[in-house]
């Protein structure tokens, strides 16, 4: 959703997260690759509304919630999306942080169906760590689109822990998930991670050896029904991207909501100021009935009320057309390209592609900016 | 043709697929390039580039990954058939 919004979502210090889970039966700790709907999983089950967002790092601390199933009370502990646990950026410290304190009772690892061998990763550093992991690919509604199958069983026996598969955006086949939760909480099911990493002299041999793993089972898990399976996708972005047409998409993107923003908010905009302008004189009137002094009536009606109705009635509409738009370009999965096209232009600056998403949502106070003047 | 001992992987041309022999980049990176799956041995395949030469997308374990050119320097490689 909106990129405004402190994308943190609540910041909640490791002693609240020990605190709470005296009040609950069970604390369950989600982790895995950014972007792979670990907040969309997190909301699903808690009914909160951590923001989720189409591009990775959305959530950059550990964020709390509980939920009950069959009497009992899990608390759910989203944490920040790393692609692994042995670099130093601020997120893989305090996801690493946390699944190493052994504060969980179960770290559910969620998995993004459509590059399951990428994520593996991950999930190969965590059972390394702690024998209690459950795995949740998510995403596989975009699977079976891309026609990606993926064997469960086969998956489970392999990995020795228990794999379910869920469209963290349908809820109910999250049900799946609740009861694998329960029931591993439960002790009916015991995960036993069976591959393991010898102790390697460097870390590179370590991801190495994991990665080669990661290889050899998701050949044996995954079958792709379409030998093209991202072939659409590849050209769509080819487009996207390219010399002759990034650019000029892009601004015909950009152009036309912020012409949609412009345009659009005139119309409730005259509306809003025609229904605050009524209600001025109505407030006139009501101040001369009650005989209010002249200065109360400058004070009140003709400074906080009129600044008040100006403000509301020329950012409002901008913004409630602005954001949507927005939000829908982010769905598309647009934002990470137009990254991708600007990055040189931004690494001039010393910033990075990344940037220009802020920029871009810069454009939206511009269009306020531009009908203020 | 058959390079023996590799080029960077920013010389790559579009779309030929090409096998990582080195990594010349200090531990910090090296960390970074194992947390992207880049190691020795790892198929890559540039697919596209942005408007403005790099960074460019490639094809690694089934995802798309963009490096700058920079970054894609440290990364010597043998094409493979
Ligand atoms: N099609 C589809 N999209 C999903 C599903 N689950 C999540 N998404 C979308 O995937 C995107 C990423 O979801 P998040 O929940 O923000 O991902 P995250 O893992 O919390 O990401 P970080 O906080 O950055 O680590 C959002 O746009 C979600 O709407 C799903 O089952 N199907
Ligand atoms: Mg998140």
């Amino acid at each position: 959703m909106g990129l405004t919004s402190k994308s943190t979502g609540t910041k909640i210090l490791d002693e609240d997260i020990f605190k709470n889970s005296k009040t609950s039966d069970f604390t369950i700790g989600l982790a895995g690759n950014p972007n792979v709907g670990k907040s969309t999983v997190f909301n699903g089950l808690t009914g909160m509304h951590q923001h989720t967002g189409n591009w990775p790092g959305k959530t950059v601390s550990n964020a709390v919630g509980t939920y009950s199933y069959s009497n009992k009370t899990f608390l759910l502990v989203d944490i920040p999306g790393t692609y692994s646990l042995m670099s130093d950026s601020e997120e893989e410290e305090i996801a690493r942080n946390y699944i190493c304190s052994g504060k969980s009772d179960l770290t559910v690892v969620v998995l993004d169906a459509t590059s399951i061998e990428r994520n593996l990763n991950l999930a190969f550093q965590i059972m390394d760590i702690t024998p209690n992991v459950l795995i949740c690919v998510n995403l596989l509604d975009e699977a079976k689109k891309k026609g990606i199958h993926i064997d469960f069983e086969l998956f489970s026996e392999l990995l020795g822990v228990p794999v379910v598969g869920v469209t963290a955006r349908k809820k109910h086949t999250l049900n799946k998930l609740t009861q694998a939760i329960y029931d591993v909480c439960n002790g009916k099911i015991k995960p036993s991670p069976k591959i393991h990493f010898s102790k390697q002299t460097s870390k590179s041999n370590t991801v190495s050896e994991i990665l080669k793993k990661s290889e050899e089972i998701c050949q044996k898990v995954c079958t792709y029904q379409k030998q093209d399976y991202n072939e659409r996708d590849r050209k769509i972005d080819k487009v996207l991207t390219s010399k002759l047409f990034g650019i000029p998409i892009m601004l015909l993107f950009l152009g036309l909501i912020f012409w949609l923003t412009i345009e659009g908010a005139n119309y409730p905009s005259q509306l809003l100021a025609k229904m605050f302008s009524a209600l001025q004189n109505q407030l006139y009137s009501l101040f001369e009935w009650l005989h209010a002094p002249d200065f109360l009536t400058g004070i009140l009606i003709d400074g906080m009320y009129r600044t008040l109705a100006w403000v509301v009635s020329v950012m409002l509409p901008p913004m409630a057309i602005f954001f949507p738009l927005f939000t829908f370009l982010e769905d598309l999965g647009y934002l990470p390209r137009i990254a991708f096209n600007l990055d040189n232009c931004f690494k001039r600056c010393c910033a990075s592609g990344k940037q220009a998403l802020t920029m871009c949502m810069g454009f939206g106070c511009n269009a306020c900016r531009c009908r203020w003047m | 043709m058959k390079h023996s001992n590799g080029i960077p992987l920013c010389n790559l041309e579009l779309n030929k697929k090409a096998k990582v022999i080195d990594l010349k980049c200090s531990e910090n990176e090296l960390r970074r390039f194992l947390d992207l799956g880049i190691v020795k041995d790892t198929i890559l395949t540039p697919i596209f580039k942005s408007p403005f030469g790099t960074p460019t997308a490639y094809e690694v374990r089934k995802t798309v990954l963009a490096l700058r050119k920079e970054t894609a320097e440290k990364i010597i490689v043998s094409e493979a058939e």
